[in-house]
């Protein structure tokens, strides 16, 4: 009952293509954003800032940036932790280079850098496919996490391999380092995921989404609508890493403050992959989804023991939650491969008739 | 110019022309030395028995196979081969046997999908969406939305192609190659798996389109009834080679034809 | 100039200065090319018969290896240690075939390929759990392999040859020709092989998919449990071995997914082409290079001939 559509009736091809053409869902929107917004930095804790909130975007962006790629152009890859790196450590120089320039312009810069390291590793994709390509991406994978090791230019020579982040401020505030607080840092980058979140959308409902999915789908029925394919992918490839890059240096700038070439390695390609894979392939509510359950799941059950009273050491609840993610996973693909996002589907059509059972 | 099998139909000139084409596989010989040609506005029917290279021979108008030897004439330039997309940048659509649909979309985006050569807003303007971007999307949506009211498709839009039964898939497949508003259309067994009234049904569509669009059609096809009462002049295979070519009635009395039918050895 | 003497010449003329160190270093690349063999061994079994590419090998040989020590650990003879080992991997391989495959057999390849890496994760999580993740030296002596090694004088100086790594070299060979007459001899190895073309048609012979599974699982949990104990004995058994699985993938692209000879060749050039690529090309980019060089080899292998040395052509019909 409360999700009825029914008397909703578009007169326009223009209201029936919009994002949200369902009026609940565009109030829901509005709520999320108002409390997005304004909510949260009034009411949360830094702790909830520093620790849930801020990992969760920035984690979801990363999300969007490997769910354009493998959920809507079909392009499995296993080089996001790589790709984020590359944005996080041309931020670093980016920064170091132009130290006065605006550190928001910095981060979407360096996205690009990571776009172009994208597009490079996506040339393969010309010849190989699927598992093979998969393969392709673990060797970049490989090699970027070589790269970050190896060229001590990327991290300044710095003894230790690690970048730490210099303050930069913003209209006055400090925006990063040491003492930029909590909530400045979730402004921004709530802003700068919301942006890029609703670029992903337009894409994503237009011609480039469709040339994507149509290449996912079957693409050699995609070239005889005159779809190019290489084109097509070195473009996923190129978003997408563009969003992974951003990610990257959103996550050392305005999340952990300081990073080494373990950030971004393989295991981080893999955490990505299964936000994607449980929140739901070709799905960018999916992302966000995925991203809060992976990420929110080690942190809830590190507390919830103390919540019922009881003390398990903190070695034994990482490894049940590697245990829990792995089931999870399974349990994901057995019961609804689409994902949290397909559950959400399903919740919604039951809200339509809600309390009626038909 | 001659008068078709229908009142009012024009056929034009010679819009494609194969002379010569010879395919193979490997050691198997799909086409051998075949020639024949298309002519604007009229239906062209491909026939034979089973295995002759019907597909093969679509495939090597639309550009998926590259014969080894023979010339492709075409919109006034000749070719040796095709790669599938210039095919399509040139006019030429086609639906096929197994049905290739993107089935991880709706109708009406599979559809869209067709439109793909005729958007021209760049990646950046989608981004934004706000202007040229959508103004676009709605024009090409108009031409779409005609198309689903020409194929009575309205009702399953929004439905995810994977999910409709066979005889509507092929509908839409058909839809999307027609939103392509090709001059030549290439469709490879359209009434394959097909009851009694959905052939009616798509014996209409496909009568309308060349009557009303003006749109050249080459079809393979098996059922003999349709292919009499539609096409316009028809061109038997068998085992890679030509073995008839002409109007209806000259190929149905053509012994060789028949024998080849019938299975008599030759 | 001298960038293009340093790649092109100076390899080879340091390979014939010191022949010796080549051969060791041949030698070392051939060892550790029959463990990813092994390795790529176990994907083959697993993929050949049921379609899914098993990501969890690498941590299977991890877990074997832990639950033999574990078991030898907690004062269980090692014999009745392996023997006991054993038996574990065969109920993973049932619950595998219980809880993952049988749930997801009509699902699309790419779906099994992901639930594999929830089954990796999980058996992490259940490894560290019950084992502990600090490193474990493996009972090698006890069961029974040699140690020690044979040193051959040779050129100007020597090659230093573990026994245990000939042992390992027997122990593959044997498995590998044993795997090849079940999969070509037996009747069980035509189900299989049946299996692997088309489910649907093994079913419709008769043949139950459900033993099939569990008897490929079974198997190539046995081949990690030889790989986990043969490359344990030559460096500790730790989590690291993990990653170290994932070797086996450029293996696989380069022998084929399909075909046991395919990973034993891929795997003995792959070995080889690393150990030979890092000490010699390695210096000019700073060393370390083993962790990517075999992803490159493939990759090249990859552009030219996609199916692999062994493996079938890929046809896409319309």
């Amino acid at each position: 009952m409360l999700y009825r559509e029914v008397g909703q009736y578009k007169t326009s091809y223009a209201a029936d293509q919009a994002l949200l053409p369902i009026l609940q869902d565009r109030i829901g929107i509005v709520v999320i954003l108002l409390i997005a917004f304004v909510g949260v930095p009034l009411t949360a804790s830094d702790f909830t800032l520093n620790s849930v909130l801020i990992p969760i975007l920035v984690f979801s962006l990363a999300a969007t940036g490997l769910n354009l790629l493998t959920g809507y152009t079909g392009l499995l890859s296993l080089g996001t932790g790589g790709f984020m790196g590359v944005g996080a450590y041309a931020c670093y120089k980016l920064t170091t280079y132009f130290p006065q320039v605006n550190i928001i312009v910095l981060i979407l810069s360096s996205g690009f850098f990571a776009a172009a390291v994208g597009i490079a590793f996506g040339l393969p994709s010309l010849r190989i496919k699927g598992f093979y390509l998969a393969v392709a991406t673990l060797a970049a994978q490989f090699f970027l996490s070589w790269c970050f090791i190896r060229i001590p230019w990327l991290y300044n020579y710095n003894i230790s391999a690690s970048i730490e982040v210099p303050t930069k401020t913003l209209f006055g505030l400090a925006v990063t380092g040491p003492t930029a607080t909590s909530v400045t840092r979730y402004l921004i980058v709530l802003t700068i995921v919301a942006v890029l979140t609703l670029i992903a959308a337009n894409l994503v409902r237009g011609r480039t989404g469709r040339t994507w999915m149509a290449v996912r789908d079957m693409d050699l029925a995609a070239e005889l609508i005159g779809i190019r394919l290489y084109q097509t992918k070195l473009l996923s490839f190129a978003v997408s890493s563009f969003y992974c890059g951003v990610a990257g240096a959103m996550l050392v700038f305005l999340y952990l403050g300081n990073a080494e070439p373990s950030s971004f390695d393989i295991n981080q390609s893999f955490l990505i992959l299964f936000m994607v894979i449980i929140g739901g392939l070709g799905s960018l509510l999916g992302s966000f989804l995925g991203a809060a359950l992976i990420w929110g799941l080690p942190i809830l059950l590190r507390h919830a023991p103390a919540f019922f009273g009881l003390s398990i050491e903190s070695a034994k609840v990482d490894q049940s939650t590697f245990m829990i993610l792995g089931v999870l996973i399974i349990f994901f693909l057995v019961v609804e491969p689409q994902g949290l996002a397909r559950l959400w589907q399903i919740g919604k059509q039951k809200l339509r008739m809600w309390p009626f059972p038909y | 110019m001659e008068a078709g099998l229908h009142s009012g139909k024009k056929i034009g000139g010679v819009v494609l022309g194969l002379e010569n084409i010879s395919l193979a596989f490997g050691g198997v010989q799909a086409l051998q030395d075949v020639t024949f040609d298309v002519r604007e506005h009229e239906v062209r029917a491909i026939i034979g028995p089973n295995g002759a290279g019907k597909s093969s021979m679509l495939n090597v108008m639309n550009g998926f196979y590259q014969p080894q030897q023979g010339i492709i004439r075409f919109g006034g330039r000749e070719y040796r081969g095709m790669k599938p997309h210039a095919a399509a940048a040139m006019g030429i659509g086609r639906t096929f046997q197994n049905i290739a649909l993107f089935r991880g979309m709706t109708v009406l985006d599979n559809i869209m999908a067709g439109r793909n050569l005729k958007m021209h807003c760049n990646f950046l303007l989608q981004a934004l969406r706000f202007g040229p971007a959508m103004r676009e999307e709605i024009e090409h949506r108009r031409a779409v939305e005609e198309i689903i009211d020409f194929l009575e498709i309205q009702h399953i839009r929004r439905t995810p192609v994977g999910r409709l039964p066979y005889g509507l898939q092929k509908r839409v497949e058909l839809a999307r190659a027609l939103a392509m508003e090709p001059a030549l259309l290439l469709l490879d067994e359209p009434m394959a798996g097909m009851n009694l009234e959905e052939k009616q049904d798509m014996c209409r569509f496909v009568l309308e389109v060349n009557d009303h669009f003006g749109t050249t059609i080459v079809l393979i096809e098996h059922d003999m009834g349709v292919v009499m009462d539609i096409s316009d002049r028809v061109v038997v295979l068998d085992y890679g080679r030509k073995i008839a070519d002409g109007t209806p009635d000259e190929v149905r009395s053509d012994q060789a034809v028949i024998d080849a039918y019938l299975g008599v050895a030759h | 100039m001298h960038l293009l003497y340093e790649i092109f010449i100076d390899p080879f003329v340091q390979m014939g200065a010191a022949p010796d160190l080549l051969v060791q270093t041949l030698w070392d690349g051939l060892v550790s090319g029959v463990l990813y063999a092994l390795i790529a061994l176990g994907f083959v079994l697993i993929f050949k018969a049921s379609g899914v590419f098993n990501f969890a090998q690498g941590i299977m040989v991890v877990f074997a290896a832990l639950t033999l020590v574990g078991l030898y650990q907690h004062g269980v003879p090692a014999y009745v240690a392996l023997a006991l080992t054993i038996v574990v991997m065969l109920v993973l391989a049932v619950g595998v075939e219980r809880l993952i495959l049988r749930p997801l057999v009509d699902q699309p390849e790419i779906i099994l390929f992901m639930a594999t890496f929830g089954l990796t994760y999980f058996l992490i999580g259940l490894g560290e759990l019950i084992f502990g993740g600090d490193p474990k030296v493996m009972i090698a002596s006890q069961l029974g392999l040699p140690s020690g090694s044979y040193r051959i004088t040779m050129a100007h100086g020597y090659v230093q040859l573990q026994k245990i790594d000939i042992a390992a070299a027997i122990i593959a060979s044997l498995m590998v020709a044993g795997l090849g007459i079940l999969f070509n001899r037996t009747r069980i190895g035509r189900a299989l092989r049946a299996v692997a073309d088309s489910h649907r048609a093994a079913l419709s012979v008769g043949i139950s998919l459900e033993q099939i599974w569990v008897i490929v699982w079974f198997a190539a949990g046995v081949v990690a449990l030889a790989t986990g104990i043969m490359w344990g004995a030559r460096s500790d058994v730790s989590f690291a071995l993990e990653i170290i699985a994932l070797k086996a993938l450029p293996v696989l692209i380069l022998g084929g997914l399909t075909s046991i000879p395919g990973a034993i060749v891929g795997g003995l050039i792959i070995g080889v082409g690393e150990k030979i690529g890092d000490f010699y090309w390695g210096p000019l980019v700073g060393g370390g290079i083993e962790s990517w060089f075999a992803y490159v080899i493939a990759l090249v292998f990859l552009l030219f001939r996609p199916q692999g040395l062994f493996g079938e052509r890929i046809i896409e019909r319309l």
